[in-house]
């Protein structure tokens, strides 16, 4: 983190001084249930970042309002050195930021293949008109796109085999990978991959482990993640934000949060 | 049953693998230029010929339909109100309904002498295109928020305004004694169809009607073929599977649903100014909210969300309903010495067909691939799941 910060203290502007991805005191509320409570969280370039928690404690919510499904109740976001606030989650993918779910949510009467050239959507042109008349330059994108895609799974370890398959045949572990796919295909500079070993044994876990090391490296990304996994967190992550009961309660190396009173307490409880 | 179906389908393997792979296309051309060549062997102002053209319209207003339904996954039950702008296009700009306005544009010799509104019928196809892609997008903008059943209310309720208005515009006034429509009463007299070179259509020879339509029907369905294989197709597959993912992925939902909604409607309204000119009048009585579900109808037996599914459906449909209802079976209940029509049974016979379809065939008549994909999948999978236990 240090290593990124500059030198010179940087004036308080709502620009990228501090990391590509910035949130300025959220808080989500619905109804009275305040699920984000003025949480704020940096996310330095280059960088694996973790938020952890308890079951409930926001981590979703909070993913919600950076990518633009959710509208803060109040607060501020800030990627790449603009205000993404309000912005559609469109609008937000264009500006480089792509995300996996919880819980998969593939197109799953899509093939493997078409579930990443959606992916790509915000990067293509084509229109009405020109697929209508199917343009040259229309093909040729659209040629492009799907070789592009190919690539991507390729990378990202799904079998050629199974590209024209439906997405809701694909395998668990599969769907997860083509869900990776379908975010690389924006060309995003920040990751937000929520619960990506969910349902994982150990030795998948460590793959995705050794995985997002690669796509940090090989693609300059940024990944922020959500993660229950403590052995992944622990592992994988330069810095760790932990948030309980929608308040953020530690921040810090995995070394600084493992020794945390507060970390300690949300997850075993209070000492008797 | 199912030993019937897995054997055709065996059968069918075993065709694919011999017909080379440009089969489908090949068939296709076959059928479109046999439909273009069939006036040549029917009578020109004969009851299939008449049975025909009006087909041929329906299959543009479901494969309308098809995009908004089938594509986008939004439950259109309004459709009617894109035939009422169509057919209103008509009444407006190619006849003396507007009596006090004196508009004549590329018109037959007797059509400009008359006092009114009178366009070529190609422009009002485009009027009819742009009104009904702009009332669209209208009906389209309060849905946004909504899903599934709720966007099937609004725009069944947008269906049955247009209707209502349609059947009271004759009280709406704009000036000068003309009206907005003329209700119930209709507005008589609409211009047939006028070319130079080939002169006015007429009632006594449909065969000009038959192909005007059909080459509307063959640009409609190109279009359906390449936007299907495109981005904006994609992108509303995606918002039909799963609304939050696909807007995650970058697909901006304002524009790419209503873009369904604007073509969509654009065809409808294609269609519906077609056949206002085919009937010579445009009656507020068409407008009926039966006319929705007769087209959505179309869509789910030929299999939603299948161009080609769409096509046959309507084909079906509307032949049942304009032919063999009408002309060839009417008299069988007599045969048996039965006091009454078969037309008067219509409905029952509609009703009966489509739970028979939804029956044997609930994915449609020619389904989607991905749809025929799942159905088939599922089958195969109950039954590795049976020889487990068994």
């Amino acid at each position: 983190m240090e290593a990124h910060a500059p030198a010179a203290a940087p004036p308080p502007s709502p620009g990228d001084a501090g990391g590509l991805l910035r949130a300025e005191n959220t808080t989500k509320e619905f109804g009275g249930l305040v699920a984000v409570n003025g949480v704020s969280l940096e996310v330095p370039r280059h960088a694996i970042v973790s938020l952890i928690g308890p079951n409930g404690a926001g981590k979703t919510t909070l993913f919600n309002m950076l990518t633009g499904l959710y509208k803060p109740t109040s607060g501020r976001i800030f990627f790449a050195g603009r205000d993404i606030t309000r912005k559609r989650p469109d609008v937000i993918t264009s500006l480089g930021l792509a995300r996996t779910f919880q819980n998969i949510r593939l197109f799953g009467a899509m093939s493997a293949l078409e579930n990443v050239m959606i992916g790509r959507h915000s990067r293509m042109r084509a229109g009405l008109f020109g697929s209508i008349v199917r343009a040259p330059w229309v093909r040729r994108e659209e040629r492009e796109v799907r070789e592009r895609a190919r690539e991507q799974l390729a990378y990202v370890g799904v079998r050629e085999s199974y590209f024209d398959q439906l997405a809701r045949n694909l395998s668990y572990g599969d769907q997860r990978r083509v869900e990776i796919a379908r975010a690389l295909a924006s060309d995003p500079t920040l990751l937000l991959l929520d619960e990506p070993t969910a349902g994982m044994n150990p030795r998948e876990s460590d793959a995705l482990t050794d995985f997002m090391r690669k796509l940090r490296d090989e693609l300059s990304l940024t990944i922020l993640l959500i993660e229950h996994d403590m052995r992944v967190v622990m592992g994988v992550s330069e810095r760790i934000t932990v948030v309980d009961h929608g308040n953020k309660i530690a921040e810090g190396s995995p070394a600084e949060v493992r020794s945390n009173e507060r970390v300690i307490e949300a997850y075993l409880g209070r000492r008797a | 049953m199912s030993e019937l179906i897995a054997q055709l389908t065996e059968w069918r393997t075993a065709l694919e693998r011999v017909l080379p792979w440009w089969w489908p296309r090949a068939l296709a051309l076959a059928l479109l230029a046999g439909g273009a060549l069939m006036p040549f062997l029917v009578s020109e102002a004969g009851d299939f010929m008449n049975a025909s053209v009006i087909a041929l319209a329906y299959v543009v207003m479901a494969l309308g339909l098809n995009i908004v339904v089938g594509f986008a996954g939004l439950l259109d039950l309004g459709y009617v109100a894109f035939y009422a702008f169509g057919a209103y296009c008509v009444g407006w700009f190619g006849s003396g309904f507007f009596f006090r306005a004196h508009v004549h544009v590329l018109v037959s010799k007797v059509a400009s002498t008359l006092p009114g509104i009178h366009l070529n019928f190609l422009l009002i196809l485009l009027s009819a295109v742009v009104i009904t892609s702009v009332a669209g997008t209208i009906i389209g903008l309060p849905t946004l928020r909504l899903r599934g059943d709720y966007i099937a209310i609004v725009t069944l309720a947008f269906g049955e305004i247009i209707g209502v208005t349609a059947v009271n515009g004759q009280d709406i006034h704009l000036g000068g004694g003309m009206t907005l429509t003329a209700g119930n009463l209709g507005i008589p007299a609409v211009d047939p169809p006028y070319f130079p070179g080939i002169g006015l259509f007429s009632q006594l020879d449909l065969r000009p009607w038959y192909w005007l339509i059909y080459a509307v029907m063959v640009l409609v369905l190109v279009v359906n073929l390449r936007v299907r294989d495109s981005r904006l197709g994609r992108a509303w597959i995606a918002l039909r599977e799963d609304e939050v993912a696909a807007v995650s992925m970058g697909i901006p939902l304002v524009r790419t649903k209503l873009l369904a909604y604007a073509i969509g409607a654009a065809f409808g309204g294609m269609s519906g100014a077609f056949l206002g000119a085919l009937y010579t009048s445009v009656n507020a009585g068409q407008f009926a909210f039966s006319f929705s579900i007769f087209v959505l109808a179309m869509i789910i037996v030929g299999g939603l969300g299948s161009i080609w599914g769409a096509v046959v459906g309507a084909l079906a449909l509307s032949y049942t309903n304009y032919y063999l209802i009408p002309d060839v079976l009417n008299e069988v209940p007599h045969k048996f010495g039965l006091n009454f029509n078969l037309t008067q049974l219509s409905f029952g016979i509609y009703g009966f067909l489509l739970v028979l379809v939804m029956v044997l065939r609930p994915q449609g008549l020619l389904p989607e691939r991905r749809r025929r994909l799942e159905l088939t999948e599922a089958v195969a999978s109950s039954e590795t799941m049976l020889e487990e236990s068994g």
